[in-house]
């Protein structure tokens, strides 16, 4: 099954971060073109509540390929298994996307900061997600319908290439459909099937419901679009403290100790990827940082 | 305490007493020697193995050995190598991954690492140590790795008698003398027919060997002289960095027109990051086996100066030579305060000797400095 | 007149509408309907018209030969059908189509266009709340061009 056995120097998990735990792939299912949901045992077995923050993420290691970071997507509260969306464009996530249940996946993790839930308590929640963007989002969405009356207004913008890329798709039809929450899904170019919202995610801001001056909002997808979302919030008169986003860099260690991922001066590994907007405000724009 | 004086004197056989004792207790010596006309350092049995008689000139992107008119046996400044090749190897196996009945098994690639003990550590070197430390032992994941090397190791350190061509400890707060992080500290008296260490104790461990090896009490009159082989390298060092308020410096002027004259000359070949003490970056490459019931996971240096180094979705971040050579040197001076609380430079000047085309990471703080009011 | 006057300052694009000025566009102003799936015009029209959504949607689009209809825009309640009447040659480059009932008022590009001429005050005035129209659009399309989610 999952077996780590230690020789005449003890390497373990416990003892070096950069040893995986082995697990095994439960289920794998498409999401949209090249996109996949892996979900892999928790191991060793989590029983506490929740598994992970909203927005953190693990390295998934397949044998002799390589790792990669990939957020988790699921549920934080089942805490039997960990569900990862997956694009596969690389060598490492092309492998993940086609590992078929049982065979075995090394897990590092959870790494990261969180979504900032806490703070979002009793205020209007926002949340933009773009393409892939989506995924590390959905954890915090299923906490906040888990706890609807915590807080506010909330809405879920989301956008995407078009209509054959939306992800969780019956899952947002049935948030739209059961509970009070805002949601409002655009794509960026359709055929004549889709009768839809059309155009970038950024227009759907000036017709949500939320208070701008006492609300957080969310925001994941490609960088460019976050830096648009950004200005767009802005424009609503959302405050440079309330935004949070999810950033991205080239990861290789996951635990600030081979330099990679740093973004000015911080680790996205450690100090991210999730970062309070005004905290990277300077180095956003910034080309090549 | 042991008892032995604080400071004491040696003499060369001494000095050959002491690799004798340390080698005795299961240390693996490890020291300066002349190999591939430099300086570097590696494993060495007797004193016979110094570079006797050798200086060094060093410039921007000049390297060469010279001979001393004396017998000194560390009478030049730092080579290429620095101790990291040692405490954070350039290439560490970290794990296999063996297909077995049940599934994966992951197994420990490599034998227990050698207890060091390193020879003639510079003062810079001592803080570029205690700066990697910092890196690899004090934040929320420790290195094992380099913590095993790192723990039992010990330090004899060397007062440098000689100001290197592109030195400049003394601009960075680190050095020539060293003032902690070592068991023992050698000063090298060469001259009017002596040759003799004047040797302080820096902890218990160093105690110990001294008592074990052939010393006498430091006379006053060798300290003076000591003091005076110290003084006389804090006057003479081959480069000034104005150090004041250089983070902010770098950090206010990250679109300033000379990181495109930087960038016009530099090859990013990586040289520096490859001889800084400090610089820690590492990649990991994962292969497997040609029957493919094995696969190896393998940590080796990485430099930011790679195009790869930056890479997310199918480019890199940091594509431009320019982009390149300002992380380098922002991240040395001055996001690493950020990030561990002290300047990632120790002076050593390496990165100037190293550099094919010269670049002076003092000329380009001073040029910024100066472009600023222009 | 009073009905539409009503309706033209309670639309979100006139918003704040000075008095002196609303009873210059309603004169080039009247009340539409589209039905779902009508077009309101097609790519290459003379752009008499254009249009102010007050409920519904419309979705513009563009043919391309053999991918069909694509869409590239929605605008819906309170927005703008229509930015090329501002110049010449005042055709439109793209079609419109309601895709649900729509109701719109029709504004008259050269009933308008001619008493922007005559009244410069009117004329800054459609400048000011066009060119934010335009410069939103423009920025959402220079975002739908990178593609960002394609790669």
């Amino acid at each position: 099954m999952s077996t780590v056995i230690s020789s005449e120097l003890p390497v373990s998990a416990a003892t070096d971060p950069m040893v995986p735990r082995m697990a095994r792939v439960l289920r794998r299912w498409r999401e949209a073109p090249l996109t996949w949901t892996l979900e892999i045992e928790a191991e060793p077995p989590v029983t506490s509540e929740p598994a992970f923050a909203p927005g953190q993420f693990n390295m998934l290691y397949v044998f002799g390929v390589g790792e990669a970071p990939i957020s988790m997507s699921g549920d934080p509260a089942r805490t039997g298994q960990l569900r990862h969306t997956i694009r596969a464009v690389g060598q490492v996530s092309s492998a993940l996307a086609q590992l078929r249940p049982d065979a075995i996946v090394g897990v590092r993790g959870p790494f990261g900061t969180g979504w900032p839930l806490a703070r979002a308590a009793a205020r209007d929640v926002i949340i933009v997600a773009g393409g892939l963007g989506l995924a590390p989002l959905r954890p915090a969405i299923y906490r906040i319908l888990a706890e609807r009356r915590r807080y506010g207004q909330v809405s879920i913008l989301y956008g995407t290439r078009s209509s054959d890329d939306i992800l969780f798709q019956r899952e947002l039809e049935r948030w739209r459909r059961e509970l009070d929450i805002d949601i409002a899904v655009t794509v960026d170019h359709a055929t004549e099937q889709w009768h839809g919202h059309v155009g970038v995610v950024t227009t759907l801001i000036p017709r949500a419901t939320f208070d701008p001056a006492d609300c957080v909002a969310m925001v994941c997808g490609p960088e460019v679009m976050m830096r648009f979302t950004v200005a767009a919030l802005a424009k609503a008169g959302v405050g440079d403290d309330a935004i949070y986003l999810s950033m991205e860099r080239n990861m290789k260690c996951a635990v600030g100790l081979c330099g990679h991922c740093q973004l000015g001066g911080s680790f996205v590994c450690k100090n991210g990827p999730v970062y309070r907007y005004d905290q990277i405000r300077d180095l956003l724009p910034r080309k090549e940082i | 305490m042991t008892d032995v004086p604080q400071r004491a004197a040696i003499s060369r056989e001494g000095l050959q007493a002491l690799l004798d004792v340390l080698r005795q207790r299961g240390y693996r010596v490890v020291g300066p020697t002349v190999r591939d006309q430099a300086i570097v350092y590696d494993d060495i049995a007797a004193v016979a193995d110094l570079p006797e008689g050798w200086s060094d000139e060093q410039d921007g992107g000049h390297y060469r050995l010279a001979k001393r008119n004396d017998q000194a046996l560390f009478g030049y400044a730092v080579g290429p190598h620095a101790w990291k090749r040692f405490l954070h190897p350039p290439v560490l196996p970290l794990f296999r991954v063996e297909k077995r009945d049940q599934g994966l098994a992951v197994v420990g690639e490599q034998a227990a690492p050698a207890r060091f003990a390193f020879l003639g550590v510079r003062a810079c070197e001592l803080h570029a140590i205690a700066i990697q430390d910092r890196v690899f032992l004090s934040g929320p994941y420790v290195d094992p790795h380099y913590r095993a090397r790192r723990e039992g190791a010990f330090m004899v350190a060397v007062n440098c008698g000689h100001a290197g061509g592109t030195c400049f400890c003394v601009s960075m707060k680190s050095g020539p003398r060293a003032t902690s992080g070592f068991d023992l500290a050698l000063t090298e008296l060469v001259g009017a027919g002596r040759h003799v260490f004047v040797l302080e104790v820096g902890s218990e461990a160093g105690a110990q060997v001294l008592a074990e090896i052939p010393h006498a009490p430091a006379t006053v009159d060798d300290l003076a002289r000591a003091d005076a082989v110290i003084a006389r390298t804090s006057m003479s060092m081959g480069r000034t960095m104005p150090s004041d308020g250089v983070r902010d410096l770098l950090l206010r002027n990250l679109d300033h027109p000379r990181w495109d004259d930087v960038a016009a000359r530099c090859l990013s070949c990586g040289n520096c990051t490859m001889v800084c003490p400090t610089c820690f970056c590492t990649a990991v490459e994962d292969a497997s086996d040609v029957s493919g019931d094995a696969a190896s996971r393998t940590r080796r240096w990485d430099s930011c100066f790679t195009m790869d180094f930056s890479y997310i979705h199918g480019g890199s971040v940091r594509s431009s030579a320019k982009s390149r050579y300002r992380q380098w040197m922002t991240h040395k001076l001055a996001t690493w305060f950020d990030q561990f609380g002290t300047s990632g430079c120790v002076g050593c000047g390496r990165c100037i000797t190293w550099c094919p085309v010269g670049i002076d990471i003092t000329a380009e703080v001073q040029a910024i400095r100066d472009g600023e009011q222009g | 007149m009073e009905g539409l006057d009503r309706i033209v300052r309670e639309h979100r694009f006139f918003a704040g509408l000075d008095e002196a000025f609303s009873g210059l566009i309603c004169g080039c102003a009247k009340n539409v309907r589209f039905e779902a799936g009508q077009y309101l015009f097609h790519e290459a029209q003379p752009a008499d018209w254009f249009y102010l959504i007050r409920h519904g949607r419309v979705a513009l689009s563009v043919t391309v030969p053999g991918r069909g209809s694509i869409r590239f825009q929605t605008v819906g309640e309170g927005e703008v059908v229509g930015l090329s009447w501002l110049v010449p040659p005042y055709r439109w480059s793209y079609d419109a189509q309601a895709l649900e009932l729509t109701r719109a008022i029709a504004m008259d590009a050269s009933c308008l266009r001619g008493k922007c001429e005559q009244d410069h005050d009117l004329g800054y005035e459609m400048m000011k709340r066009f060119v934010p129209v335009l410069v939103e659009r423009l920025q959402a399309t220079q975002l739908q061009i990178l593609d960002v989610y394609g790669h």
